[in-house]
This record gives structure tokens, sequence and C-alpha cells, in this order.
């Protein structure tokens, strides 16, 4: 398979967090979701990607080309959305393409018009007086108007609401219909953008917990719940981690179809959502 | 055609798409030479991943319910509704043999499984 992003053995070292050999790919048209707690180091690794800080060492290949290496010919294909606004405030939108679109070798008026006409922006009023969602709407526009093939998205969805985060994931799959385009987006889990995700990429504490299909993730995990005396010894053995409380247990299992099997008619058994495959593997780690 | 998903069934997602559109098919409400959403629409309509529609489409492919033309897209193909038809008979066939292997253990006869059968053939809509 064609892959439009490598990270091979990627290290980051600070004080007191080091992004230690991470490792995965992002194949072309597909989308990945880029998992992890807070201070995981997916920030530092979109960093890292854009080439915004230094690395230590290992490889970040962009479209087969170095991204330290090749800068410049790679940032014309990507369209990067922060989760932080980095307009000029006081500038209406035109204002602003003017100063950005000379930097762009494929960019494209017309579809800039487009996105602005669709995702209802005004034109006229300056920067600073656009609502959270119409700024991230804003840097979409932007993101999307230059013919990119690696949209890199950072914590696209914090801060937004739900009615807004489903008009996203609406803007998303409309991207995504050109299957040479691929989505790489960090993301503290929204349950709305899990759906959109071909693939999963999971860190903790800068390293990483896997990276996998959605499929193979949402079909293996599952959750358990039932009285406690049904833990024991061996039963133990099957959860990357386990909740008691007073009133029975709830347990995280990597392999579901075991557990239908062990605890069948004795607990309750459960699909797993990308919530709580994280939250009991961050758990299970400590 | 209609294709309901269910995110609280034990089923996965392919799965369930893959009984729809056979199920479809075996209704006659697509029929042989109709065309198929492309994978990448039918994920956006449906608001699931890519890789689990390719996924849908491929086991299709596979057991012959459909056709993948590279570049143009997918169509129902040919014979469908007899093949099945025909496994839906296999089906049947098997779990019966199951109902008389137990019948015989319980020394059940075969007036008397006929019985249990007619009854229920009636009552079941």
């Amino acid at each position: 398979m064609d892959n439009i992003l490598k990270i091979k053995n990627l290290k980051k070292s600070y004080k007191d967090f080091t992004l230690d050999n991470l490792t995965f790919n992002v194949e072309r048209g597909s989308v990945m979701g880029f998992i992890g707690p807070n201070g995981s180091g997916k920030s530092t690794t979109i960093k890292l990607i854009m080439n915004l800080i230094k690395k230590n060492s290992g490889n970040i290949n962009v479209f087969g080309l170095d991204n330290s290496k090749h800068d410049k010919e790679i940032k014309q294909k990507i369209g990067f959305v922060y989760d932080e606004n980095y307009f000029y405030e006081e500038l209406n939108i035109i204002e602003m393409k003017n100063i950005l679109r000379p930097f762009y070798k494929g960019w494209n008026d017309t579809l800039f018009e487009k996105y602005v006409k669709e995702f209802e922006l005004s034109k006229k009023n300056k920067i600073k007086t656009l609502s959270k969602g119409m700024k991230m709407k804003l840097s979409l526009a932007f993101a999307l108007s230059h013919n990119a093939e690696l949209i890199i998205m950072d914590e696209p969805t914090s801060g937004l609401d739900p009615v807004f985060r489903s008009e996203l994931l609406d803007i998303l799959y409309n991207i995504i219909q050109d299957e040479n385009v691929s989505i790489f987006f960090s993301t503290h889990i929204t349950t709305d953008l899990e759906k959109i995700a071909d693939y999963i990429t999971f860190i903790n504490k800068g390293k990483l917990v896997f990276s996998k299909t959605k499929d193979e993730i949402v079909e293996h995990y599952g959750i358990v719940k039932g009285s406690k005396d049904l833990l024991d010894n061996d039963t133990r053995r099957e959860f990357v981690s386990i909740k008691e409380t007073n009133f029975g247990f709830e347990a995280l299992t990597k392999d579901i179809i075991k557990a239908r099997k062990i605890f069948k008619g004795k607990g309750i058994i459960e699909k797993a959502s990308l919530e709580d495959i994280m939250v009991y593997t961050v758990r299970g780690i400590v | 055609m209609n294709i309901i998903i269910s995110n609280s069934s034990q089923n996965p997602i392919y799965e369930q798409i893959v009984t729809q559109i056979k199920t479809s098919i075996m209704k006659e409400e697509i029929t042989q030479g109709d065309v198929l959403p492309s994978i990448r629409s039918l994920a956006k309509e449906l608001q699931i991943s890519v890789i689990t529609t390719k996924r849908a489409y491929e086991e299709l492919e596979r057991e012959g319910f459909i056709e993948t033309v590279p570049g143009k897209g997918s169509y129902v193909s040919g014979q469908n509704k007899d093949l099945i038809r025909e496994k839906r008979l296999k089906n049947i066939e098997e779990t019966l043999n199951e109902v008389v292997t137990e019948s015989k253990l319980l020394n059940l006869s075969l007036e008397e499984l006929q019985g249990m059968l007619e009854l229920l053939y009636i009552e079941v809509i």
C-alpha cells in the first residue's frame, strides 16, 4: 500500500517528557485518528511532522520525502488545521486570504470561494469577531483550498459543540470522497469523529500503544461487567485492567470472543468504545 | 434499498451491511446490473469508515453477489436470487439435522416431531 506518511523510530526528548521510538504509517486515501490522554505526545508528534520542532532521531517521510529536507515542497500539499487561531485578528477573511495565497502554488480561488459560501463565512467581518466554530471553519477553508493531499488537524473539535462536530464530520466525509486525500487528526476522543476513522493510533506517555484499523480494535476489545465472585487469578488475567466497586466489577478485555465463552451467562459483555479502551489501557499501564 | 446500522448490535458493521444488501437482492429491491453506491459515498451516507464499507463490498464480491469494475463501480451480479435461496435451504437442512439428532436422543417419534413442526409452522407468522 502507498503510505502518504511514514514515521519510523521517532524520538524527541524534553526535560520531563520523551516521545519514544514512535512508528506508524498513514495510508493514502485513509483517515487516521490519533488518540491519547493529555500530555501523551500527540501535539509533539504533529509539530514534528510539520517540521516545527527538531527531532532527536528517527525518520519522518511525507509523500515519500524526508520532511526536514523537503520542507517547502511537502507543505505545498499539506492542509494544516490548528486548535488555536493563527490568523491576524484585525483582518477580514479576504485580506487574510491575500496574505496566504502567494505561499501556495496550488491555490484555487474558486475552491476557496466555494468553501467560504458553504461554511457560511462572512467575508467582510474581522476575524476576531468570528466564533470559535467559525474560526475552525475558516482554518479548514484555507487548508482545503490549495489541493492538499494530506490534511493534518490538531484537536480540531476541542471546545466545539456537538452540532458543529457533526457538521465537521460531514465536511470530512466530503473531503475523503477524493481517494487521494488522507486525513490525520488528533483528538481526545469524540465519538462522532470515531465514526470516520479507518485507523486509530493510540499513544500514551510518549509511547505507541497500538496503530490498527478501527474495525480490528472494535471487534476485539470488549467490556465485561459482573459480580466480583467471577474474578479469580485466572479470569483476572483476561483483562487489561479492572475497575472494582462495592457492587461488582467492570473490566476491559482484548479478546471479546474468548470473554464471551468464559463469562457466558454470568456477566454482561459489551462492545468497548475507543474511550473505554483509552481509559482502561491508561489505567492498566500505571 | 435501505441499510440501517446498529451500533449496539453484536454483529460487526460490515456484516450488517452485507446481510442487508443480500436481503435487498433477495427481495429484488435491487436487481442484476443495478449500480451500488461507491465505497466512499456509502461510507459518507452511513457515517462509517471507508475501510468498513470496502470490507463489506469485498465480502459480497467474494460470495458472488456483486461485481466490481475498477474505475466504474460495483454492480449487482446475476443469478443471485437462486444462490441465496440455495444457501438458505442448506441452512434449513442443517438446522433440521440438528433437530432430528436431538429428537432421536430423546426417543421422539417422527409423528411426534411432525406434530410439533406443524404446530410451530402455523403459529409462527
